[in-house]
């Protein structure tokens, strides 16, 4: 067996996107939630640079390189809003604000 | 294809077995990794097995010849990223979830099914053109050019070539990036800011504190207690 295919790559980061989904929609901790969102950006950049070698120039790698940016963004903003949610609710459960529905 | 690969002579070797093999290794780490930040129960042992797998996927981006995003996974990812991770876990306490399940009936089962049937549309539809030997990277010189080209753009450097497009024809889109990292910085700041001018009692955050002090305008008050009678319900 010699090389690996571009596909082989974008069927991991298939497995891992879909495993960061199965994260987010199973656990109940924010945070937790938080890093499988990070699961999913990171796999999403994994196939974004297979294919980028598959067709042989630099565009995937820079979309990813975004994608990174986006990513420590929105990160520093989800955490500070999860620290928020921490101190007036006094959980990190994903369920427990629910003042909306009543 | 495979009549060229029959015909391949050793000299020009399809790709690399060491490919191969760092491949593997780095997959089943990689998935091992994943699988265990969903299934650990402690936040903080999801949190270490998440560096892990950016670990494992800067070892793939630089298989994969993108060395100037294998060292900004390191970097960003398993540096600033996780880092920021662990302090607000540690800044929180979170302790590990009594249950997994949450209000809908079935849910866990649910979600894995939903997370095999998409599997299996990507895997189908996104990596199934691709798994033939004609999508072995780097292609031999008979295999047409479907993935020739990057090593001519990688000729100076990934990050020479990585820069050049980045300061040439996404030169815009790099402007905009630092407009939004200034507003998520100032965004930050004004979350950050507003409790600590509210109540500056509590600025080690404990649960007993925010639950005991009155809080100056009353739906806040209801509002916690409303959250922690649903807590118990629940668990």
């Amino acid at each position: 067996m010699r090389g690996v295919p571009i596909g082989w790559y974008i069927a991991l980061s298939s497995a891992l996107f879909t495993t960061g989904l199965i994260g987010v929609l199973v656990r109940r901790s924010i945070v937790v939630m938080f890093m499988c969102i990070e699961l999913m950006l990171n796999s999403v950049n994994l196939a974004l640079i297979a294919f980028s070698r598959l067709h042989g120039n630099l565009d995937g790698q820079v979309l990813s390189f975004f994608v990174i940016v986006v990513a420590a963004a929105e990160v520093t903003v989800g955490l500070a809003l999860i620290v928020n949610m921490f101190r007036l609710m006094g959980s990190t459960d994903a369920d427990v604000p629910h003042r909306l529905r009543s | 294809m495979s009549s060229v690969l029959a015909q391949a002579a050793p000299a020009e070797v399809v790709g690399s077995s060491a490919e191969f093999w760092v491949f593997v290794v780095a997959a089943v780490i990689a998935l091992a990794t994943a699988i265990s930040v969903v299934m650990l129960r402690n936040a903080m042992h999801s949190a270490l097995m998440l560096v892990g797998n950016f670990f494992v996927v800067a070892v793939l981006f630089a298989v994969l010849e993108a060395q100037f995003l294998a060292v900004v996974q390191i970097i960003v990812y398993a540096g600033a990223i996780m880092v920021l991770f662990l302090f607000v876990l540690m800044l929180l306490g979170v302790s590990s979830e009594l249950t997994f399940s949450g209000r809908v009936r079935g849910q866990r089962i649910a979600a894995v099914l939903a997370g095999l049937a998409l599997l299996i549309v990507l895997v189908g539809a996104a990596a199934g053109p691709f798994l033939g030997a004609d999508a072995i990277c780097p292609a031999p010189e008979t295999a047409g050019d479907l993935c020739a080209g990057l090593s001519a753009r990688n000729a100076d450097g990934n990050v020479a070539g990585v820069g050049r497009l980045l300061f040439t024809d996404y030169m815009w889109p790099f402007e905009v990036t630092s407009v939004l990292l200034v507003i998520a910085a100032i965004g930050v700041i004004v979350l950050g800011k507003r409790h600590l001018e509210e109540d500056t009692s509590d600025v080690g955050v404990s649960t007993a504190a925010a639950l005991a002090a009155p809080e100056p305008n009353a739906p806040r008050g209801e509002l916690v207690a409303a959250g922690t009678d649903g807590e118990e319900d629940q668990t």
